[in-house]
């Protein structure tokens, strides 16, 4: 497997996905800061850094709207950037706003649209919306053309379906103008809709009320001079997901469900004919050197060197506990490499420090661009 | 008769009294993505039905988790029986959805002409927040002692494994954003009476499942304070999950690093290790210390697994553990 500026090379945009809770909001950052290093301008979003890495890039107001982070910083921390590193936090309720502003035909439907409750609910408290937003506000920047490289931290989904649809789902439920033509089945309205519909309707007025039914009615009914251009950009998203200049980083640890995940993402992916990039695995712990001989002289070594039995045999538990855990990730792995068809995964290194400053984002580049063989070699310094 | 996998719950008996927080009827466990909200609600789950109390898992997505963890047991739409005391269920959107409009529409043909009319599917696939609030209707319904699904099982707890933090929030929120919406008929005063499920602290509680790293830490925090001020439910337990042991003394860690970069393989690759845990258990304390300050609800520590897999032996001594 190719170091990551490899595989970047020529992309305009980086999606990094993966389940929850593999570290890809770091990995998201690492690679865009060692992109902007090696000379490109790449901007990073993200859903929600850690406050401390936030802060270390210096952008504790970190808002809708793309921000340098500034060159000094790197200076002081003694990384070379030859490019510039942007960075932007997403916040899907204003991505929402601009886009209806930006969609609406003329300003009375625009403030249809955002003084509807329905709307108002949905934008600020329902799940789903951040999916759909985190698309829109890629294909925004990339539409710009301001950028490099484009580099987005997903949303931290359940399934990772859900960010797959999103453009889909976004089509679909614009659609749903078709509810006010059933709700007022009058003239051709109705001939089209038949009498099925209306009974259909009335059975649905009694089990979910007909105020609701009204409310969602006029939801959908107030998109709808949007619907052509919600459908056009969503298949435009659509496009540019599967676009060759775009690169899908599936982002996971070394413990079984994680793996299991990255499976199935990377099967959901080449179902959608969508590129995949590469996976990373976070987090790995390498396997140390070998015990020599017989494993059970390692308490004897450690007594005769620490003068301590007890102490010694801490530390060859607490050894064998970490082997333990090694051996589990090689096997994991293997079993990713084998299932993705691939020669070798990126891994990342459990590091002894838990990563939240751009020196942190610096060791994690020190694996994500190393070419295969540096990368074994440090592995076995570390070892 | 369990269809997971025998084994003696009995050996859980005796040991240190069950939390009181399980005596409550209906509890939520959430957390950030990837802290093990699925073991330790599972660990809970071994935890009550132990002690007697007739116990069921639910799993809110489409991954079934919790099944993983029993052996691969197909968990599917329905209550399967894991252990003696404990079951398993897959909460399906769609299913739920279903089984909600038999229970409203006693009629078959009426009931009929809905499933196949195209603008009901629509607006059942289409409407924002409509899954999770189906869903959370069919929890509601697994924690009624008078079950409203015929030959419904009574059980005295009910444990969701709920949608990580982003999306937990709003899930939680669903019932009273629809009553809002709603105003009036059915579905306001259903979606107001699931609200009133959710905040009613007499009944139901909410445990946090966090991690002693950063991030894991900062949104527990945050994820307190909105389930407590935004949602209002009652916020139980915080779980600090994954604490190393701490192995070694400052002492001792010192004594180590001479031998660290020694030559030897084994002896300098064992120091090696010695030191990583070292440091990591002293953040790790760290980072509980920062915890601990920041959020009300008790935080109790819940140790890593040095096992290869979280599978259901990890769940049963998690559960031991539980305080």
């Amino acid at each position: 497997m190719p170091a990551v500026d490899e595989i970047l090379t020529g992309k305009r945009i980086c999606i990094c996905a993966g389940s929850g809770g593999v570290g890809k909001t770091t990995t998201s950052a690492a690679i865009a800061m060692g992109m902007a290093a090696r000379g490109l301008k790449v901007c990073v979003l993200t859903i929600d850094p850690a406050k401390r890495l936030a802060d270390s890039l210096g952008l504790k107001q970190l808002g809708n709207e793309a921000k340098q982070v500034g060159p000094e910083l790197f200076e002081r921390h003694g990384i070379e950037m030859e490019g510039e590193l942007w960075a932007m936090m997403l916040d899907a309720k204003a991505t929402f706003d601009e886009l209806v502003a930006r969609q609406a035909p003329d300003e009375e439907s625009r403030d249809r649209v955002l003084g509807n409750r329905i709307y108002q609910q949905i934008s600020n408290a329902l799940a789903g919306s951040q999916e759909y937003m985190a698309m829109e506000k890629l294909f925004e920047l990339h539409t710009e053309g301001r950028f490099d490289l484009l580099v987005l931290d997903t949303p931290p989904t359940r399934n990772a379906l859900d960010f797959l649809d999103a453009p889909k789902r976004l089509t679909q439920f614009i659609e749903g103008r078709s509810l006010g033509v059933f709700m007022k089945p009058t003239g051709l309205a109705a001939r089209v809709a038949g009498r099925g519909a209306s009974v259909a309707l009335s059975v649905m007025k009694r089990i979910v009320g007909f105020d609701l039914l009204a409310d969602l009615a006029e939801f959908f009914n107030a998109f709808s001079g949007m619907v052509d251009g919600f459908q056009e950009r969503a298949k435009r998203v659509n496009k540019l997901l599967g676009d060759p200049s775009t690169s899908f980083l599936v982002v996971c640890g070394p413990q079984g469900e994680p793996i299991d995940e990255a499976v199935y993402f990377h099967r959901k992916l080449v179902e959608a004919k969508l590129p995949f990039g590469g996976v990373i695995v976070n987090k790995v712990h390498y396997p140390a050197e070998r015990l020599r001989g017989d494993g059970a002289d390692l308490p004897a070594a450690l007594a005769e060197r620490l003068g301590d039995e007890e102490l010694a045999q801490r530390v060859a538990e607490n050894f064998a506990d970490y082997q333990a855990l090694a051996e589990r990730d090689v096997r994991n792995i293997d079993r990713l490499a084998a299932e993705l068809r691939t020669k070798g995964v990126i891994r990342v290194p459990y590091l002894d420090e838990d990563v939240h400053d751009l020196a942190g984002l610096g060791e994690i580049n020190r694996y994500l661009f190393a070419s295969s063989a540096e990368r074994e070699a440090i592995a076995a310094g570390r070892a | 008769m369990a269809a997971g996998f025998s084994s003696p719950t009995a050996k859980l008996l005796g040991i240190a009294p069950i939390p009181n927080f399980l005596d409550k009827r209906l509890i939520f466990v959430t957390g950030k993505g990837g802290v093990g909200k699925t073991t330790v609600a599972v660990a809970m789950g071994l935890r009550a039905a132990a002690a007697g109390k007739r116990t069921i898992v639910c799993e809110v997505a489409a991954q079934e988790n919790a099944s993983r963890i029993f052996d691969h047991t197909q968990v599917g739409f329905h209550e399967v029986e894991m252990e003696e005391n404990l079951w398993a269920i897959s909460i399906d959107p769609d299913e739920s959805m279903r089984e909600y409009v038999l229970l409203q529409l006693k009629v078959r043909a009426m009931r009929d002409l809905l499933f196949r009319s195209r603008i009901f599917n629509y607006l059942a696939a289409a409407t924002p927040g409509l899954k999770e609030l189906v869903t959370i209707g069919k929890i509601w319904e697994l924690a009624q002692l008078d079950r409203k699904v015929k030959s419904g099982r009574k059980y005295d707890l009910v444990i969701v494994d709920a949608p990580a933090t982003g999306h937990g929030i709003g899930f939680l929120q669903t019932p009273r954003t629809f009553a809002a919406i709603a105003r009036v008929g059915p579905i306001h005063s259903q979606a107001q009476q699931l609200d009133r499920l959710i905040t009613d602290h007499e009944h139901t509680g909410a445990a946090i499942v966090s991690l002693p790293e950063e991030m894991p830490v900062n949104e527990s925090a945050a994820l307190e304070h909105d389930l407590r001020s935004e949602i209002g439910v009652a916020v139980d337990r915080v779980y600090m999950n994954g604490l190393y042991p701490e192995r070694f003394s400052a002492e001792e860690a010192e004594r180590l690093a001479g031998l660290a970069t020694g030559e030897d393989g084994a002896t300098r690759a064992a120091a090696r290790a010695a030191l990583s845990e070292h440091g990591r258990a002293r953040s790790q304390r760290a980072q509980l210390a920062r915890l601990r300050r920041r959020v009300e609800t008790p935080v109790k520590a819940l140790p890593f697994l040095f096992e290869p897999d979280l599978g259901v032996e990890a769940a049963r001594q998690l559960a031991k553990r539980l305080h």
